[in-house]
């Protein structure tokens, strides 16, 4: 037993070395004095400076946080509706196509996804002359498509763990549908929201592949902007830039983490008491 | 009036109708679009295709070229084959991992797994990003590796650097990186549920500890490996931005084939064929993970 756990702890090691070596590498080198972006030249903080006074990074960056947010919150609604229907609706008209259509996009490819949407963006623009061209228009309502998806897998996973028996009580009651909505089950479902609107929020300032097909001149976000610029090569101030990003959804990450971690132990010693104080 | 008709059905309807119709008309609709646009003829009309007309209806040359034109037969193996190369180098390294974790303390293990999830989080395009930085010919990791080879091998096969960016095996060492988490979560779930009390009992009846991984835990955590494995293997095969930074141009992915017919060729007819054969490739993979998947809720739920 003791000699297993030796090479699976090694193994951890190893895969931990893996994963944060090449991260670490790139946020070394974004003190890299050098022109050469992989050759040492001394220590020095220039490039940040060069970021800074880029005025392009700060356009892109603010142009991909509007289109997070709405994406994020559009999807995050019509998301949380597409959960709900499926945990609660056990049978309506059409229900395998909704529960097809619902699970198509987190597996399809995206490139497919990606031509498909400009297809249909080029067409509806000759044809039915709305949106008229393609940029912010057109990348938020793709990244809304893909990213809704998520928020109801969350959403529909939580549900369906959720006791039914309060709502239940609710109806019994005599509390109405929307009302067993909004004052039982919203509330029941709130963290898994929550977690769903930041996962499309991420998706959305993440996202390539589906935002190059569906974008336009003009319209640049972070991601497309750094897209054209590694697919020419490494340089120092793409490595500043993304230690910058890197860091930034680093803290933020560790800290929702530890934040939940407190939580739940808040949770479960409160829970303890109240048995406790049950016996 | 209106609140009526909310206290009644009306809120159901619109909680089911409106995410609904938005999927129907922004992702069934353009996804049928292409399944007709792989039938359609090329045309020099704006937008580049036509149908009936002078044109024939249904037009199958775009499959006809898939099985004749080796540059598609190319791109298909050259996925399958990374995908694989990847899934396979992704399940050597996860499963340790996974295991390792479920043998680490509480404390330590919801640290250690948030450090497998934080990856997955922070951009998939900067995680490519630095692996180009290590790949280059002249960064440290590169030299490193040229030293280790240059030592290992007869004179005679000395190399000046390890050739790594733009090859397919930079291509499935990139995927392998990036992927790694969508292995090790469903491995991780699969093989915590795991009852230790039968590891204990083959351990008391004297099954030495490799005998009881063999016979106990990996016939157990097979779900696992699937859920995972397929998690790997899809996004992989249709993988677009990793070919494009560290891939072999002369030997591209399918997801470059469909973005270059697309873009460059603008054959709207070739490009609609290729992604609908990858799709059928696919559908195979996403059925097995979707009765995998769908199994293990199921457990989850009774539970």
């Amino acid at each position: 037993m003791k000699r297993s756990n030796t090479f699976l702890l090694t193994m951890l090691g190893f895969g931990f070395a893996f994963f944060y070596v090449p991260i670490l590498s790139m946020i070394v080198y974004s003190f890299n004095a050098s022109r050469l972006a992989t050759v040492w030249g001394g220590f020095s903080t220039k490039w940040y400076g060069t970021l800074l006074s880029n005025a392009q990074v700060g356009k892109a960056l603010t142009l991909s946080l509007e289109i997070a947010i709405i994406s994020s919150t559009t999807a995050t609604i019509l998301g949380t509706m597409a959960g709900i229907a499926l945990a609660r609706f056990t049978k309506f008209r059409g229900r395998t196509l909704f529960s097809g259509l619902v699970t198509a996009p987190l597996i399809m490819p995206e490139v497919i996804t990606g031509i498909s949407s400009l297809i249909f963006f080029i067409l509806m623009a000759q044809y039915v002359g709305w949106p008229s061209s393609r940029g912010f228009t057109t990348v938020t309502l793709a990244h809304i498509t893909f990213s809704m998806v998520f928020v109801t897998t969350i959403v529909q996973s939580r549900m369906l763990s959720a006791d039914r028996a309060i709502e239940e009580a609710a109806m019994d009651l005599g509390a109405r549908p929307w009302q067993v909505l909004r004052d039982v089950t919203l509330p029941v479902i709130a963290p898994a929201i929550l977690s769903g609107w930041l996962l499309a929020f991420t998706i959305s300032m993440d996202d390539v592949v589906i935002t190059n097909f569906t974008t336009g001149p003009g319209t640049t976000t972070l991601p497309i902007l750094i897209w054209s610029k590694v697919k020419l090569g490494v340089t120092p101030d793409i490595n500043a830039l993304a230690t910058l990003i890197v860091l930034t959804v680093g803290l933020c990450v560790l800290a929702a983490g530890v934040m939940m971690n407190r939580a739940e132990r808040r949770a479960e010693r409160d829970r303890r008491l109240a048995y406790r104080a049950n016996e | 009036m209106i609140a009526r008709w909310f206290h009644r059905r009306g809120w159901s309807d619109m909680v089911i109708g409106l995410p609904y119709l938005w999927l129907l008309i922004f992702f069934l609709i353009p996804f049928l679009i292409v399944v007709g646009m792989s039938f359609a003829t090329r045309t020099s009309t704006a937008p580049p295709f036509g149908f009936g007309g002078e044109n024939p209806l249904i037009n199958l040359t775009g499959y006809a070229r898939l099985f004749t034109d080796t540059l598609y037969i190319r791109a298909f193996v050259t996925s399958l084959t990374n995908a694989a190369g990847a899934m396979v180098l992704c399940l050597l390294i996860g499963y340790p991992m996974a295991l390792g974790l479920t043998r680490v303390d509480r404390g330590w293990r919801n640290i250690l797994l948030m450090l497998v999830i934080l990856p997955f989080w922070t951009s998939f395009l900067l995680r490519v990003y630095a692996w180009m930085g290590l790949m280059g010919s002249n960064s440290w990791f590169n030299k490193l590796l040229t030293g280790a080879w240059n030592w290992l091998v007869p004179q005679a096969w000395d190399v000046a650097n390890v050739p790594l960016m733009h090859t397919n095996f930079a291509v499935v060492l990139v995927m392998v990186y990036t992927y790694l988490p969508f292995m090790i979560l469903p491995l991780y779930a699969n093989l915590e549920r795991l009852d230790p009390t039968l590891d204990e009992a083959a351990m008391d009846l004297g099954s030495r500890p490799f005998a009881v991984f063999r016979d106990v835990t990996l016939p157990q955590s097979i779900p696992g490996i699937i859920a995972g494995g397929m998690l790997v293997f899809i996004p992989a095969a249709g993988e677009l931005v990793i070919p494009t930074l560290v891939g072999d141009s002369s030997a591209p992915m399918i997801g470059r084939v469909i973005s270059d017919e697309f873009s460059s060729a603008r054959d709207w007819p070739m490009a609609s064929a290729v992604a609908v054969a990858l799709l059928i490739l696919m559908v195979g993979p996403m059925m097995i993970y979707a009765r995998f998947d769908a199994r293990a809720q199921a457990r989850e739920r009774a539970e």
